[in-house]
């Protein structure tokens, strides 16, 4: 996955979690948390589904990496670089 | 006459929400149960394929957010619906109303079944790996579970909890609430019972186990209490949800009031799991008799429990006899023939659908009587086509359950 597509993927976890969200105004440097209505239980949607579509587990001391937009790609696109982005 | 009971002691009936398999409001569910419109249909079930349910179309984004929805509950979603809609036909403003003092009553025959056969599927799907076992299992299985999403969604800060009773459940929470009333905790109750058992392929299976599953080429026809080939349940979802109120508030605000609860009472049968008991139900029956003071000839309509199975239907004549006899003049009829068994809500759900005749004096029928069980044969009983009756005063509604948990609620015409 090149970095746009890792951006896509995490997208369309968050459109499936947050989905009364408009996610076209993502800024990538901002918390997504100011950004979209997201808690706690949220986040471990986040993880649980990193798990579930790219078989990534993500430590607790790890979950800051997934603050921001530009995080979560940085963080996950080492990890994901051999993978499709499923169509 | 002087009423017996102070004004802050006579609990009414204002709103009413709810959701049925041929109705998202008392007015569709009404027509449907005059025009002898059934809400059963075939229906996909996990492992099972195709079953015939109830099956409920209300709009769940009419009242939650899609996260809302996802993150949640089917009963939870049912339950929200059938209180936003109660509050608004009450005509109550929650902005102006001290939510500490609205408590959230909500009858269940069980919960915590479909979310958890949810997860074990989910997780079938990888090996059995707990790992993947979902974060929301707990707060959707708690058994409060239905009522908190209430609260949640309706900024309430008063009690809430569900009142697991089988399918006596419905009518347990309309009594849980007038009792909170009564005594003082809270000032408005939403009160009643839901269902969202259709999505449990446990309920059918174990149905099906039982030999108590309904089953019929014609969906529409498969609920047929008291008829010579009835042959089971048909499970069904649905719900209903009071606004109940002390009538010196509801007199306060100006309130529309359907009914005044009347009289009540709940009792167990000690004799088996799922076996009825008519000496019991009786019992039960003659209890709210006594404490809203009336003799069976005062009941203008009973709506029966009767579920079709082969059984229990009978047992229930027994005990409706035992009381009623022969000559008492009550009008006799049976809900579950148009929608199914809408298990934890049936009782509310069923005796809402009678409400209107205090207006317009029709009886609605029992359907599905093409040929009466003559041990099913009561004196009273309205087959297949409404009944116009000169008066209605009273009205009682009958809601058993397993365990033998009898639960038997009486309405009357509202007189101020």
């Amino acid at each position: 996955m090149t970095v746009d597509e890792v951006r896509e993927a995490i997208l369309n976890i968050l459109s499936d979690i947050a989905p009364d969200e408009d996610m076209s105004s993502i800024r990538d440097e901002e918390n997504l948390r100011d950004q979209i209505d997201l808690d706690s239980m949220d986040f471990l949607d986040i993880v649980m589904e990193l798990r579930k579509r790219f078989n990534i587990e993500v430590p607790e001391k790890d979950y800051e990496h997934l603050a921001t937009m530009s995080g979560c790609v940085s963080y996950l696109q080492p990890l994901l670089k051999d993978r499709q982005l499923a169509s | 006459m002087v009423h017996p009971l102070s004004p802050d002691q006579r609990i009414v009936i204002t709103g009413i929400g709810l959701t049925a398999p041929n109705g998202n409001n008392l007015k569709e569910f009404r027509q449907s149960l005059l025009s002898g419109r059934s809400g059963v249909r075939p229906f996909e079930t996990r492992y099972m394929g195709k079953v015939i349910a109830g099956v409920c179309d209300f709009d769940e984004l009419l009242y939650q957010k899609r996260k809302e929805v996802r993150r949640g509950t089917r009963a939870g979603s049912v339950s929200i619906y059938c209180a936003q809609e109660a509050v608004r036909d009450a005509g109550i403003d929650l902005g102006g109303v001290d939510r500490s003092r609205v408590g959230v009553y909500v009858g269940v025959t069980e919960h915590g079944n479909v979310e958890t056969e949810n997860e074990v599927f989910n997780i079938s799907q990888y090996d059995y790996d707990t790992k993947f076992w979902s974060h929301h299992h707990n707060p959707r299985t708690v058994a409060n579970n239905p009522a908190g999403e209430v609260t949640l969604n309706m900024k309430i800060t008063g009690p809430h909890y569900t009142i697991g009773a089988a399918c006596a459940a419905g009518n347990m929470g309309v009594i849980q609430g007038l009792q909170m009333l009564r005594l003082g905790e809270v000032d408005l109750a939403l009160a009643g019972g839901v269902s969202e058992s259709i999505h449990t392929f446990g309920i059918f299976a174990s149905f099906k186990s039982e030999g108590a599953l309904a089953s019929h080429e014609d969906p529409t026809k498969a609920s047929r209490p008291f008829d010579r080939k009835r042959n089971g349940i048909v499970c069904s979802e649905g719900g209903c949800l009071y606004t109940l109120e002390r009538l010196s508030d509801a007199e306060k605000r100006g309130a529309k009031v359907y009914a005044e609860i009347a009289g009540y009472a709940i009792n167990s049968d000690a004799f088996d799991f799922i076996l009825p008991e008519p000496g019991r139900q009786a019992e039960c029956i003659r209890a709210a008799l006594k404490k809203a003071g009336l003799a069976p000839g005062d009941i203008d309509i009973l709506n029966t429990h009767a579920t079709a199975t082969p059984q229990g239907d009978i047992q229930e004549c027994k005990a409706v006899r035992s009381v009623f006899g022969e000559g008492s003049g009550v009008w006799i009829n049976n809900t579950k023939s148009f929608i199914g068994h809408t298990m934890g809500a049936a009782g509310t759900l069923e005796l809402s659908g009678n409400l209107p005749a205090f207006d317009d004096g029709w009886v609605h029928p029992t359907i599905n009587l093409d040929d009466l069980d003559p041990d099913c044969a009561l004196a009273g009983l309205v087959a297949n086509a409404p009944k116009k009756i000169d008066r209605v005063e009273h009205i009682m509604n009958n809601s058993f359950g397993m365990f033998g948990i009898n639960s038997v609620l009486i309405v009357k015409r509202f007189r101020g």
